[in-house]
């Protein structure tokens, strides 16, 4: 009950304000802040008492760091770029073997006229992308090079590098052993093949335990990390571009923030497809324009200093100089801003990637090795160059703040268009993950309007929550969710990797003894 | 062997309109009628995670929609005593029904004049436009 008068108190402002004269709102604007922020605050420290306990509990075995130099390395990063190494290696270095191969295929250059109609390659790649590239491409980046130096995009793009295999093998995955429901939609992703893939190697049982405690982590890294976590940078981001804590308007408004964008998500993913296809349509592309086309001017202003950037980059990445931890310091930022960015290994991209219509899973495997490295080798480069040429690097930001001033140093106004980027961003990063906890939860539920209905219900009313609260020990319990879907899709991806391998293997052959060949007429 | 007219047919009452003029010269011509439906889609366009979940489910009501477009009007004319075949296709249509004339060595494509009100086709020109400059037949544009 407590609960709910609180909420009603959050509300309330947004009946009473019409009410009242232009010569009172002012007043009225400020006493409603007031009650907002001491609401804010006993709700904040209401939820953070209850979830603590759990929150800590969990944050503290799925980021359990050990000290290695001077610097905190959490051992979850350790088990991705691990996982990415090894597969690089099962697979004989497939993501530069198949890399050209990969364009031929995003192009069509395969694609069966035949079959045209269904979802593309590119069409695959693209949605998986709108929901990969968000704000650890912006922020991210800022703080792994405000804490590890230039040096840490150096490791950052290794880390992206070797993330590609992984990526190929939880995509080959995905498509494999897709389900295709009554109705003719297609559902896939780690839960499929986590407990069909295991079921074939006759572990039927750890396979539904690996594909529930999956799609239980989905749920919760899809309401937090997947959502509060980015209505809430959102905000803060906003409120940065129009003066910070102590001047913005905004400041103390993250409620009415964070209803206007519930409103905006729920007319997306309630509203239905065509709404999405139009809000999408427009938003993935312009986002992806107006931020590499931003951080590609700055770069070609400064093109002359390319050499001395690459040298900061490199030098940084072995000379253990001016930086926390050293060169140490440098790899662990550098690896750890590449798994948040591209979250290879973690398996959410693989739900995306499922839908493709292919007669070879491979296929869709060797296009997704191209999502990290348009998001962490392009994107997070240009970022980190961006930040590098601008000398924005010594001014001891850090964060979304540090890449904000370095595109304010060369032009003044695109504070406010990255505030518009991390917006946009966000925004689209929302609805994938809003997808990805759908299909979780159908996983675990059962398909069903009303059911899924519930779901959309619950992740707009955590839009709200995201963006209005601090709730710190909250988000990084959802945020640790993401992390942790990453412990049975890697188990699982060890297990069928040998499939991946037949698949691969098999594909190739057909390629090479022309079974398989580029159509005519592309 | 039989001449080739191609239709650009879409269910509209224009591209009817072209069909009936290309079925009467047909008749009298004694050539085959060729009656095409292009669903306008590219490879290209961006997906949302739902539609990418449903796109096969919506190709396939896609089909059937089409084939009960295009069927009924093929049967109509083969009663009259023309030979007529047809296919649905997906892309875009200026570009299949030219790549269709071209391949199969037809004589003349027929298509309606939509009237298209979108300031985009003003500007760039719609599916007559794209024929009348990439076709390598005769086109010919029924009011």
């Amino acid at each position: 009950m407590r609960k709910l008068l609180l909420a009603l108190a959050l509300l309330l402002p947004l009946f009473a304000l019409p009410a009242f004269g232009q010569d009172d709102a002012a007043e009225v604007a400020a006493e409603t802040q007031e009650v907002v922020e001491e609401t804010t605050r006993t709700v904040d420290m209401m939820v953070n008492d209850a979830i603590s306990p759990i929150s800590n509990a969990v944050v503290s075995v799925i980021f359990y760091s050990v000290p290695v130099a001077g610097t905190d390395f959490p051992l979850i990063v350790g088990w991705l770029v691990v996982a990415a190494t090894i597969f690089t290696l099962y697979f004989g270095f497939i993501q530069f073997r198949a890399f050209g191969h990969a364009i031929e295929l995003v192009r069509g250059d395969y694609s069966d006229p035949n079959d045209a109609g269904e979802v593309s390659h590119f069409q695959a790649l693209a949605t998986a992308l709108s929901g990969t590239v968000g704000l650890g491409n912006i922020a991210g980046v800022g703080v792994a090079i405000a804490v590890g130096g230039p040096g840490a995009t150096f490791w950052m793009i290794l880390a992206g590098l070797l993330g590609m295999a992984s990526k190929f093998t939880e995509c080959t995955l995905g498509v494999k052993y897709r389900n295709e429901l009554p109705d003719g939609r297609v559902s896939g992703g780690p839960m499929y093949y986590l407990s069909k893939g295991l079921a074939e190697r006759g572990m039927a049982g750890l396979g539904k335990f690996f594909a529930v405690f999956f799609a239980i982590c989905c749920i919760g890294g899809a309401l937090g990390g997947g959502n509060m976590f980015q209505a809430n940078q959102s905000f803060q981001q906003l409120v940065n571009v129009t003066g910070g804590n102590d001047v913005s308007p905004l400041a103390g408004f993250g409620w009415l923030f964070g209803i206007v964008m519930a409103l905006v998500v729920a007319v997306v993913i309630i509203g239905g497809i065509k709404s999405i296809a139009r809000v999408t349509e427009k938003v993935v592309p312009f986002m992806g324009i107006l931020y590499v086309g931003t951080a590609l001017i700055i770069i070609l202003m400064n093109i002359g200093s390319i050499g001395w950037a690459f040298s900061q980059i490199i030098g940084g990445a072995f000379s253990p100089e001016g930086v926390a931890g050293g060169a140490i310091g440098a790899l662990i930022q550098g690896f750890r801003r590449a798994a948040f960015s591209n979250e290879a290994g973690i398996g959410s991209a693989a739900i995306a990637h499922s839908a493709v219509r292919t007669k070879e899973p491979s296929t869709e495997g060797i296009v997704s090795l191209l999502e990290p490295f348009i998001d962490t080798v392009v994107i997070c480069t240009m970022t980190a160059l961006v930040i590098i040429f601008t000398g924005a690097l010594g001014t001891g930001l850090t964060g979304v703040e540090l890449t904000s001033a370095a595109f304010g140093a060369q032009f003044s106004f695109f504070p406010y268009l990255l505030a518009l980027a991390v917006l946009l961003f966000a925004f689209s990063t929302m609805l994938s993950w809003s997808y990805y906890g759908l299909k979780a939860w159908t996983y675990l539920f059962g398909e069903g309007k009303t059911k899924e209905n519930v779901f959309k219900i619950i992740f707009c009313v955590f839009v709200v929550i995201g963006a209005s609260m601090s709730l710190g020990p909250v988000i990084d319990f959802s945020d640790s969710m993401i992390f942790a879907m990453a412990l049975p899709n890697i188990i699982g991806l060890y297990l069928l990797m040998p499939v991946v391998r037949r698949e691969v293997n098999q594909y190739f052959a057909k390629i090479k003894s022309g079974e398989i060949r580029k159509m005519k007429g592309h | 062997m039989s001449d080739i007219y191609i239709v650009g047919f879409d269910g509209t009452e224009a591209s009817g309109r072209a069909a009936d003029l290309a079925a009467g010269l047909a008749k009298t011509s004694g050539a085959t009628l060729h009656l095409v439906l292009v669903l306008e889609w590219s490879p290209y366009s961006f997906l949302s995670q739902e539609e990418l979940a449903e796109r096969h489910k919506r190709r396939e009501e896609e089909l059937v929609r089409a084939a009960a477009v295009v069927e009924p009007v093929a049967a109509k004319y083969g009663a009259m005593g023309i030979t007529t075949t047809h296919e649905v296709r997906y892309g875009h249509a200026g570009e299949i029904i030219a790549e269709i004339a071209s391949s199969s060595g037809a004589k003349q494509i027929f298509v309606g004049r939509q009237g298209s009100r979108k300031l985009t086709d003003r500007l760039l020109g719609g599916l007559t436009m794209a024929l009348v400059q990439i076709a390598t037949v005769p086109v010919t544009v029924v009011p």
